[in-house]
């Protein structure tokens, strides 16, 4: 039986040591490392590069927790942002086993025949002239269909998706993750490491249980050298619809996101409330913003998205001050 | 009944795993809930805690940060209480650093998680629930890949009412059926939440959709557990719902699975 410090002392598979150490003895993954496949980069790192390099800004959303709503979050930002008919938009879901981004976006049903091939590679759903989206869930011909992966072949597709979907010039890549700091994560990081990503909006619920795993994706973030622009904390609070008091239905027992904001010197973005006709629209597809802009959650969400810590904010302000520039020659 | 040579299962009646195509629908809640049910009706209960990136059992339970000692058979369980009628082996007893994050691609989860499933001595348990991640991956094939000497009873799937959560565990059934793991049934949580202040229930994240999901699927639908302040604090604290609100709705439905689930476990 291997002890479990073992796992804890892998020396990294582009290591020296790769499968050397006395710690790899053992590990499954042994002899490949020790033949020094690990060290060789992908040269799809270099191709998604060149691809994506005129991508203005990327926003990865991510969260240790599941549920908390980074698909909801993700699929909000996208449209807020797609609001200025003069920005392209993209939604790129990265949850390969539950992708939620088809039926938050309305597009359930979009399947197969949607995602075309063309001479530039796979074109993706387009949900509004300005607001490109790509999801497994496009290529599975039944929502019973199950994606049974191992990583290898999920780090495949994540690969294809950014190296071979023809996104345009765009201004915004929004990437929606699945919970957690596995394959996924890391690929996505890995392929997109020869471009410039604008960092992270790290997704919380105010109590403990989500929070012990959101400090792991900090964690995470911090070893891979992703910037955070900031951290939503969603589910907040519930006002009662009838006798408009105010439940704290998931307890910031710890302090909530605020308590691990300051103690991490981290930007909290802002507070979503509970919202009943979030959940709706995300079941039925349609844009929540739109449709109930007097929500509290909805003013919550502007703030968020003109918030200083986001980039959009300095590009809105370089926009200005170009336009700005441009009109008094 | 287990068979010869099931090593450190040999002992285990029952196996269920909780799973979900869905994260954050309470599979961590619901199975320290059962868990917590069963030990009340006088069963010896282990839960193995397979979410490697996120392992929410230690906390639910209280058990702190322990040290987890190994004996001939392999790594001992921790137990909640004197009595052992409750054992739990966890990622998150393992860790020194509790904000460490297990950043891991498959092939390592996938050894790690062999040893979790065979090397922890558990002794003789009624019933060994394993928590699982959101997903239909390494975790899951590894989990049922090390159980395959030995027989588990089936799977117990959680959703919320919402067709976001009850379009992925369509998929984590289909999962189910292409793995040959029966269906215990599925239980719909967060199902309305009932203000205290005026006791109007508001269906928060929708309404019927586990159900409905236990009928297309033709599946044994459960039951349903409200979405209550006071069970998300008891997991918060690792206190015992059960013996902290004995009379709530709540528990009155958590009881009410477990004791279908605990008849569905000894009939077969």
């Amino acid at each position: 039986m291997l002890g479990f410090d073992t796992f804890l002392d892998c020396p990294g598979t582009a290591s020296e040591q790769a499968g050397k150490a006395a710690s790899c003895q053992g590990c499954p993954n042994q002899k490949l490392c020790a033949s020094g496949a690990g060290k060789n980069p992908d040269p799809a790192i270099g191709e998604i590069g060149e691809k994506l390099s005129s991508v203005k800004h990327k926003i990865l959303v991510l969260s240790g927790k599941g549920g908390v709503g980074k698909s909801t979050f993700s699929a909000q930002l996208a449209r807020a942002l797609a609001s200025d008919v003069t920005k392209e938009v993209a939604l790129l879901d990265v949850d390969i086993c539950g992708p939620s981004i088809p039926r938050i976006m309305g597009l359930e049903g979009e399947q197969e025949s949607s995602v075309h091939q063309s001479g530039n590679g796979w074109s993706p759903v387009y949900v509004e002239d300005n607001l490109a989206i790509m999801s497994i869930g496009f290529l599975l011909s039944s929502p019973d269909d199950a994606v049974i992966w191992r990583g290898p072949k999920k780090n495949g597709m994540i690969k294809q998706f950014l190296r071979d979907v023809d996104w345009g010039e765009l201004d915004y890549l929004i990437v929606d993750t699945p919970p957690g700091t596995s394959d996924e994560h890391l690929s996505i990081v890995q392929y997109l490491s020869s471009t410039h990503v604008d960092g992270a909006v790290i997704i919380t619920t105010p109590q403990e249980v989500s929070m012990q795993d959101v400090r792991k994706e900090i964690r995470f973030c911090q070893k891979v050298k992703l910037p955070i622009i900031g951290v939503v904390e969603n589910m907040s609070s519930f006002v009662c619809p009838k006798c408009k008091n105010t439940s704290q239905i998931f307890p910031p027992t710890s302090g909530g996101a605020e308590k691990m904001c300051a103690d991490l010197n981290l930007t909290l973005l802002g507070k979503l409330p509970l919202d009943p006709r979030i959940a709706q629209s995300c079941d039925e597809g349609r844009p929540f913003l739109r449709e109930v802009p007097d929500s509290p959650a909805a003013e919550v969400y502007h703030t968020i998205v003109q918030s200083k810590a986001m980039p959009i904010f300095y590009f809105f302000l370089w926009a200005l001050l170009q336009w700005v520039g441009g009109g008094q020659q | 009944m287990a068979e010869a040579g099931d090593g450190n299962l040999a002992l285990v009646k029952h196996v269920v795993l909780v799973l979900s195509g869905k994260g954050g629908v309470g599979k961590s809640t619901i199975t320290t809930e059962l868990a917590l049910a069963f030990k009340h009706a006088g069963k010896k209960v282990g839960i193995l805690d397979v979410d490697l990136c996120g392992p929410s059992i230690p906390r639910m339970l209280c058990v702190g940060r322990p040290d987890v000692h190994q004996c001939d058979s392999g790594w001992v369980p921790v137990y909640t209480d004197a009595q052992k009628s409750l054992a739990l082996m966890s990622i998150g007893f393992l860790m020194e650093d509790p904000d460490e994050a297990v950043i891991w691609r498959g092939p390592k989860k996938t050894a790690m998680i062999a040893q979790l499933v065979s090397d922890v001595a558990w002794g003789e348990l009624d019933v060994l629930l394993v928590d699982t991640p959101p997903g239909t991956s390494d975790e899951h094939l590894a989990v049922l890949e090390n159980l395959r000497k030995h027989r588990v009873d089936g799977a117990v799937l959680v959703t919320t009412p919402q067709a976001v959560s009850t379009g992925d565990v369509r998929r984590e059934i289909t999962f189910c059926k292409k793995t040959g793991v029966r269906i215990l049934g599925i239980v719909e949580n967060m199902s309305g939440f009932v203000c205290p202040h005026c006791t109007e229930c508001t269906n928060i994240f929708s309404k019927g959709g586990g159900e409905e999901l236990a009928k297309l699927t033709g599946s044994v639908f459960l039951g349903s557990v409200p979405l209550d302040p006071l069970l998300s604090a008891s997991v918060e604290e690792g206190r015992d719902f059960a013996e902290s609100f004995p009379n709530s709705a709540t528990f009155s439905s958590i009881s009410s699975i477990s004791q279908v689930l605990l008849k569905s476990l000894e009939n077969d």
